[in-house]
C-alpha cells in the first residue's frame, strides 16, 4: 500500500498552491491590475463588475462548456457574487453559511455555519449577497444582523457582533464593504418601522467606528423634513445593497430604501431625508460629506437601492467624476460625484408618474398618482424599473448595463398604519394588473447621457447582476435557468446554458492556472464555465 | 425596501404581511354599514363577482350558502387571504373594510335564487356528442387536456358567464393577477400561441411554459411542441383570444340552455 508519504512533496505543492491568504486594502484598491481574481463584490470599488480576461471571447464563447458545479447542502436560492482569490472561491450559502471552494476541482476547503433564529422579519427571505475579504479575513453580514470576521484560510471565527436587533424588524443581506482599516455593513428593515442606519466596524477589533443614521433625528439637519412629529423615529430607510468607494476622494457611496410606512405619508409630510437617496460618506469618520434625493417623499416604496456606479467621463468636452445609477422610480441619473450637483437623468422604462425631472432633478409629479384606498395604476410597480440586482459598465463600450423589468403597472392601495415594535408598517399594498405580463431585459444605457442603445428582452424580470469583459462579451442569468452570453456592444445571443435553477446572483469571472473561468451561482449551486 | 425579490408580477417572492386578525362577526349591521360595504364592494369585487354578487368571471356570491365560505370566519379569511391557486386575490383592505365587506356578501345570499331554464341531463348528452366539448375539455379525469378543465366550472364561473363563453368564446379567458408561478417560473394566464419555424412549418396550441430562449405549447390533439425561439420565424402570442368555436349558431336555444344548465351543476363538492 501506498502511504501519503511516499508521493513525492512537490506533487502535492502542485495539487494545492494557494499560499497562505492576504489581501490587504492596496490590492482591492487596484483589483484591476489583478483580472485574475474578484477582490470585492462589485469587481472594483467603482462597482464595474468589468474585467480585463479576454480569452474567452464573442468568437468562442460558444464553446465553454461547465467545468465543475458546487451544490449546496440547504435550501434557498443563491443571491451571492463570489469572491475569487488565488484559486480560491468564497460564497456565502443560505442560511448564514460560509464556503471556501477549490477553484480547481469544486471541493469545498471549508465551512462556516452559524445557526440562525427562526423568528427574523425580514421583507424577503433569508438571502445573503455576498462576502468582503480584507488581509486574511472574510466579513460576512447575517440576516439576523451580525458581522461576523472569519479566517479566511480556515474557516474559523474570530469575531462576532451584534450590528442591531433584529427583533423590531432589522435584518442584514447585502455584502459588506471593506474600506482602509474598515468595514462598512448596511441593514434592512424598511417594512418594519426601523431607523436606517450605515455601520463601520475596525476591522481588527470589531469595535464600531461610526454609524450614520439614514434619518436624522431632532435638532439635526434634515429631521424638519419628517413633519415635525415623531414619525422619523421609525422613519425606515435601509441601506441594504452595498455602495462604493473612491479611493482618491476618500469618499464611500451608498444608495438608501425607501422611508416608512411604505404607502401612506400622511404621517411623514416632507421630503423625507435621507430617504431614496445616495449618500456621500468620509469613510473615516462617518460624516456625511453631501446627498441627492432621488425620489422625495416617496409612497411607491421605489428604494434607490441600486448600486451607485463611479465613472470618469466627458461631460460636455470636459473630465468629470460621475456617478450614474438605474432608479427604481424608472429614471437613470448622471451626478457630479465631487458635489452632488445633478447632470442629468431620463427616464429608462415605461413610467407614469412624472412628466420629467426638472433642472435640479426634481421629479415633476403627474397629480394623482398617490396611493388610495381604491387603487391607483401607476408604472413602474412597486419593484420598480430596476430593483437591486448589481449593474455593470464597460469601459470599452461606455455603456452602463442593468437589469430593468418594463411595461411593468400595478395598482397602489393605501390604509392606515400604525407603528408597533415587530409588526409590519406598509400603510398599503399593491396588486398586479389581471393578465399582465411586464418582461424584463438588460438593457444597454449610454452612461453619459441615459439613452437606452438597445435592450435584450427576457421572458420576466430578473436577479442576477451582469459581468462585462476586456473582450466585449456580457454575462447574465435569467429567472428562468439561463446563463447566457451577449456582445456587449450590440446585445446579439452569442451563447446559452440551461441551469435548471432560478439565476439571482452575479456571474465573476478569473483564472486558475492561466485558464479563464466563468462563474454563476443559479438555484442552490455555483456553475462554472470554460473553453 | 420590499421587494428585494423582483416583480411580484411575476413572482411571487415577496412575502405578504400576515392577514389581519379575524373577528368574530360582529351582530349589529345599519344600513349605513351596508352601504359602505356595497360601495367597497363595487371597488374590489364586483368586476368578477358582479355588481350585485350574480357572478362572473368569479362565482355568484347571491346565494344562501356559499361552498367555499360557509361561515363568517371562512369568508372573512377568504376575503383577507384570496383562494391560493385561484384567480381570487387577497384584498387590498383593512380588517374593518373586510368586515364591511363580508356584511354585505353575507347579505346578498338571501337574494332570490333564479332557477335555469335548461335541463342538465340533456345538457350533459349534447357535451358529449353535438357538441363536441370532451375531444377538448376534461370532467373528472375523462376528456381532452387541450382546453380548461370543467370539472369544478359551476362553482368557479356564473351561469350568464358559462352561456357568453359558448356563444362568443374570446369574451373572456382565464387571467391571473400573478403572470407566473414561483420561482422558477410557469405561466398563469391561459395564452393561445402560433408559431411558424424558420423551415416554414406551422403549429398552434396553448402554452403550456415559455422562458427567454424558448416555449412549448400543446396543440389541439393534446401534444406537446418545444421550440428554441431562435429556430422560429414567427411567433404570436394570441393574449385574450381563445381557439373554441362559438356555439351561438352550432346549438338551438334550448340546446344552450341544457348545456349551461349541465355546465352550471359541475362542482368537484358534490
Amino acid at each position: 500500500m501506498k502511504t501519503l508519504l511516499s508521493f513525492p512533496l512537490a506533487t502535492l505543492v502542485a495539487i494545492s498552491a494557494f499560499g497562505q491568504v492576504n489581501v490587504p486594502f492596496e490590492r482591492i484598491r487596484d483589483a484591476a491590475k489583478e483580472p485574475a481574481n474578484w477582490l470585492t463584490c462589485g469587481g472594483n470599488y467603482a462597482g464595474f463588475r468589468y474585467s480585463a480576461l479576454n480569452q474567452i471571447s464573442v468568437s468562442n464563447v460558444a464553446n465553454i462548456k461547465p467545468a465543475w458545479i458546487y451544490q449546496s447542502r440547504e435550501a434557498g436560492k443563491w443571491e451571492v457574487t463570489p469572491l475569487v482569490v488565488d484559486g480560491i472561491i468564497y460564497v456565502s450559502e443560505r442560511p448564514n453559511v460560509i464556503t471556501a471552494i477549490d477553484g480547481h476541482t469544486g471541493r469545498p476547503l471549508w465551512n462556516y455555519r452559524r445557526p440562525m433564529p427562526a423568528d427574523v422579519l425580514g421583507c424577503c427571505g433569508p438571502v445573503n449577497r455576498g462576502l468582503a475579504i480584507l488581509g486574511d479575513a472574510i466579513y460576512v453580514n447575517t440576516y439576523d444582523c451580525h458581522l461576523v470576521c472569519i479566517d479566511a484560510n480556515t474557516g474559523k471565527q474570530r469575531w462576532d457582533k451584534v450590528v442591531a436587533d433584529y427583533k423590531p424588524g432589522y435584518s442584514m443581506t447585502a455584502a459588506p464593504l471593506a474600506v482602509k482599516d474598515k468595514i462598512i455593513v448596511g441593514i434592512s428593515g424598511g417594512e418594519y418601522g426601523i431607523r436606517g442606519f450605515l455601520d463601520a466596524y475596525d476591522a481588527k477589533t470589531g469595535a464600531r467606528a461610526w454609524r450614520f443614521w439614514t434619518v436624522p433625528e431632532k435638532g439635526e439637519p434634515g429631521n424638519e423634513t419628517w413633519g415635525g412629529g415623531d414619525a422619523w423615529k421609525n422613519g425606515g430607510v435601509g441601506t441594504w445593497t452595498t455602495g462604493t468607494y473612491d479611493p482618491e476622494l476618500n469618499t464611500v457611496y451608498w444608495g438608501t430604501g425607501n422611508p416608512g410606512p411604505d404607502y401612506n405619508g400622511d404621517v411623514r409630510p416632507g421630503d423625507n431625508l435621507y430617504a431614496c437617496s445616495v449618500v456621500a460618506i468620509d469613510p473615516d469618520s462617518g460624516k456625511l460629506r453631501w446627498y441627492y434625493q432621488y425620489t422625495p417623499h416617496d409612497v411607491h416604496d421605489w428604494d434607490s437601492s441600486e448600486v451607485p456606479l463611479l465613472i470618469d467621463a466627458p461631460i460636455g468636452g470636459k473630465q468629470r467624476k460621475l456617478l450614474v445609477q438605474a432608479n427604481r422610480n424608472a429614471f437613470f441619473y448622471v451626478l457630479d460625484r465631487a458635489t452632488g450637483q445633478f447632470i442629468t437623468g431620463k427616464a429608462f422604462a415605461k413610467q407614469t408618474w412624472a412628466k420629467g425631472l426638472d433642472e435640479k432633478g426634481r421629479p415633476i409629479l403627474v397629480p394623482g398618482k398617490e396611493p388610495s384606498s381604491d387603487g391607483v395604476l401607476v408604472y413602474p410597480g412597486l419593484e420598480g424599473a430596476v430593483n437591486w440586482p448589481p449593474p455593470s459598465y464597460s469601459p470599452d463600450t461606455g455603456l452602463f448595463y442593468v437589469h430593468a423589468q418594463d411595461n411593468y403597472a400595478q395598482i397602489f392601495f393605501k390604509s392606515k398604519s400604525q407603528y408597533e415594535a415587530g409588526q409590519d408598517y406598509e400603510g398599503g399594498g399593491t396588486r398586479n394588473v389581471l393578465g399582465a405580463e411586464p418582461y424584463g431585459a438588460v438593457k444597454a444605457i449610454e452612461a453619459t447621457t441615459g439613452n437606452v442603445k438597445w435592450e435584450f428582452k427576457e421572458q420576466t424580470s430578473s436577479n442576477s447582476g451582469i459581468l462585462t469583459t476586456g473582450s466585449g462579451l456580457l454575462f447574465a442569468g435569467t429567472r428562468d435557468g439561463y446563463f447566457y452570453a451577449l456582445n456587449a456592444a450590440t446585445g446579439e445571443t452569442l451563447w446559452n446554458f440551461q441551469t435548471g435553477g432560478s439565476i439571482q446572483g452575479g456571474p465573476v469571472t478569473f483564472l486558475i492556472d492561466g485558464k479563464q473561468y466563468v462563474a454563476i451561482a443559479a438555484g442552490t449551486a455555483l456553475f462554472t464555465f470554460a473553453l | 425596501m420590499a421587494a428585494a425579490s423582483v416583480l411580484t408580477a411575476v413572482a411571487q417572492d415577496h412575502l405578504e404581511p400576515p392577514p389581519a386578525p379575524v373577528k368574530p362577526a360582529a351582530t349589529s349591521q345599519t344600513p349605513a354599514d351596508l352601504e359602505k360595504g356595497r360601495l367597497l364592494f363595487s371597488t374590489h369585487c364586483a368586476t368578477c363577482h358582479g355588481a350585485q354578487g350574480e357572478g362572473g368571471k368569479g362565482p355568484t356570491l347571491a346565494q344562501p350558502t356559499l361552498p367555499r365560505a360557509s361561515d363568517w370566519d371562512s369568508l372573512v379569511r377568504i376575503i383577507s387571504n384570496g383562494i391560493g391557486g385561484s384567480e381570487m386575490p387577497a384584498a387590498r383592505l383593512e380588517a374593518t373594510e373586510i368586515e364591511l365587506v363580508a356584511k354585505y356578501v353575507q347579505s346578498l345570499g338571501s337574494l332570490p335564487v333564479v332557477p335555469l331554464p335548461g335541463n342538465p341531463q340533456r345538457g350533459s348528452q349534447i357535451y358529449a356528442s353535438k357538441g363536441g366539448c370532451a375531444q377538448c375539455h376534461m370532467i373528472r379525469g375523462k376528456g381532452g387536456v387541450f382546453g380548461p378543465d370543467l370539472s369544478d366550472v359551476g362553482r368557479r364561473r356564473s351561469a350568464p358567464y358559462l352561456r357568453r363563453s359558448l356563444v362568443d368564446p374570446s369574451a373572456d379567458v382565464p387571467e391571473s393577477y400573478s403572470a407566473w408561478r414561483s420561482d422558477v417560473p410557469l405561466p398563469q394566464n391561459f395564452l393561445y400561441v402560433r408559431v411558424v419555424t424558420r423551415d416554414g412549418q406551422e403549429f398552434a396550441g396553448i402554452r403550456v411554459n415559455e422562458d427567454t430562449f424558448s416555449i412549448q405549447i400543446r396543440d389541439a390533439a393534446g401534444a406537446v411542441h418545444s421550440f428554441f425561439k431562435s429556430n422560429l420565424a414567427e411567433l404570436h402570442k394570441d393574449f385574450g383570444k381563445s381557439p373554441m368555436p362559438s356555439y351561438a349558431t352550432a346549438f338551438t336555444k334550448d340546446e344552450l340552455d341544457d348545456v349551461v344548465a349541465f355546465l352550471a351543476s359541475l362542482r368537484l363538492d358534490k
